[in-house]
């Protein structure tokens, strides 16, 4: 109790203070005053980028330069680093990075007189973005942690779990017997444990890391749809892949329906051909805004301070740890989320995968 | 970049890296921790069916020992029992034996005054007899000193004989 009054004591001093401060602080502000555009700032956030903004000092950006991989039909191979776009705002083999008109945040190729290439301008671009980087991190993380854990498990198998192995062997056996036992059945789980565990690792290290404000975190990389629709395209052709003759006698045919719905127009097979298509893309369409939104909303209560300290200064500071305290509570719910959808994601493969392999009697 | 519009690049990449993890970790991590946690499990399940199988044998056997103790017990109040009766008989057969060895002792000794006091009596009378006649030799003669008394008394006797 005493804490607590303590807390809202000091909470309220730091508004007190921050509004003293209102008077002087804006007379300078006005200066200052560019505005705050919020839109920018959250989508700067979200999206992809071919450099990974660490901090921005006095106007000085600081950032890790990425490469930037391009195939151009006309000028070839092209390899190097993004500050060679000096931050977004030059031109570099003729390229540049287009910053308005609706290729805005892509690489296009200009041609002789440093105009757009109307003819050819995009060039195929493989270039190691802020999430590609990300995703090599992550898998790095993930790479060292489990084979690391497993050294453990062949060089002393019989004592009992210890550090990080003993934090992710209930992960492990949760997977197995909650997941993919239930799902598909005793007799081929094993088959898709490697891969079931491997997704719901790379999902929860990936949420996790895009939690951390800061380099190596903070990169919105499954909220990004590219890689939620290569995990898709990974379920996908692992369910299809594995499918056994009933699922597409199944799908072809489906029992226990009139025929009038089969022929001539064949409306359920469509259906169920169509589900197989579906069953990716929602997983894809779920993760990816379920981990956008989470983005959004602490952007968005971050940017909050902004937006009230661009109308006076004071405010925002007043803003400030109101805005601080849903942010953490947001934190602390997307940890959560960063779980779950781990857990559905992992979940619904394996019953996808369950349904393709089920034998029928 | 559009929010919802995928981009080929990192789609690449994305494929790419989720494909060499999952390989590399299936070789080098799921296999061996999935293959240990199997072993673990299956040691665990090994260890505890021993384990309940001792059990049930120390049960066993401890049924068994107190069986034998019941028995031992049993066998031990059985033979103190015996013993018992054994002692008692034979203390009574001694008493037994003991009086009617004493009677016999009492019978022979019994006999043996008798057989005294027979002697003895015989003996008091060949002595009184001895005596008779001795007494009487010297009375007789006393009395037959003189021939005529002799004669006469002779006479008399005869006289006495029967005639038959």
């Amino acid at each position: 109790m005493k804490q607590r009054i303590n807390l809202s004591v000091s909470i309220l001093l730091f508004i007190y203070v921050a509004s003293i401060n209102c008077a002087q602080a804006n007379e300078m502000h006005k200066s200052d005053s560019q505005g705050f555009n919020t839109a920018e700032f959250i989508f700067d956030h979200v999206s992809d980028s071919y450099e990974w903004h660490i901090l921005t000092f006095n106007h000085h950006h600081i950032s890790i330069s990425l490469p930037v991989i391009l195939y151009s039909k006309k000028t070839g191979l092209h390899v190097f680093l993004s500050n060679k776009f000096h931050h977004e705002h030059g031109v570099y083999r003729g390229f540049k990075i287009e910053t308005e008109g609706k290729f805005k945040g892509r690489i296009v190729q200009l041609n002789e007189k440093g105009v757009l290439d109307e003819t050819n301008p995009l060039p195929y671009n493989f270039s190691i973005t802020k999430n590609a980087f990300s995703i090599i991190i992550t898998s790095i993380l993930l790479a060292l942690i489990f084979i690391g854990i497993a050294k453990r498990y062949k060089s002393d198998p019989s004592s009992p779990p210890k550090g990080l192995q003993n934090v992710f062997e209930p992960f492990i056996i949760f997977i197995r017997d909650e997941i993919a036992i239930p799902s598909i059945g005793n007799k081929r789980y094993i088959h898709f444990m490697p891969y079931l565990l491997t997704l719901f690792f790379f999902i929860w290290f990936s949420n996790l890391l895009g939690l951390i404000p800061i380099f190596p975190g903070g990169a919105n990389v499954t909220g990004n749809i590219s890689v939620t629709m290569a995990l898709a395209l990974f379920a996908f052709f692992t369910i299809n892949r594995n499918a056994n003759k009933a699922y597409w006698k199944h799908i072809v045919s489906p029992p226990g329906i009139p025929v009038f719905l089969k022929l001539p127009i064949p409306i359920m097979p469509l259906v169920e051909f169509i589900g197989i298509f579906i069953k990716p893309f929602v997983l894809m369409v779920r993760l990816f805004a379920n981990i956008l939104a989470g983005h959004m909303v602490a952007t968005v209560l971050l940017s909050l301070i902004f937006i009230f300290s661009s109308m006076k200064a004071c405010l925002g500071f007043a803003v400030a740890p109101i805005s601080l305290v849903f942010l953490v509570f947001m934190s602390l719910l997307e940890l959560l989320v960063a779980l779950i959808q781990a857990y559905v994601f992992t979940l619904l493969t394996a019953q996808y995968i369950g349904m393709a392999t089920e034998e029928h009697h | 970049m559009g929010l919802v519009t995928p981009d080929y690049g990192l789609l690449f990449w994305a494929l790419l890296s989720f494909g060499v993890l999952l390989f590399i970790l299936k070789k080098f991590a799921w296999k061996p921790i999935l293959q240990a946690l199997k072993n673990r499990e299956e040691s665990i399940a090994r260890s505890m069916r021993l384990a309940e199988q001792a059990r049930a044998e120390i049960a066993r056997l401890q049924e068994e020992s107190k069986q034998i103790a019941e028995k031992a017990r049993q066998e031990r109040e059985h033979e103190i029992a015996e013993t018992k009766i054994l002692r008692e008989k034979l203390l009574a057969e001694a008493k037994e034996h003991a009086r009617v060895e004493t009677q016999k002792m009492l019978d022979k000794a019994r006999e043996q005054i008798l057989l005294e006091k027979e002697a003895a009596k015989k003996e008091l009378y060949t002595t009184v007899a001895e005596l008779t006649i001795s007494l009487t030799e010297k009375v007789l003669r006393a009395q037959l000193e003189d021939i005529e008394k002799q004669q006469e008394y002779i006479e008399r006797l005869l006289d006495e004989l029967p005639r038959n």
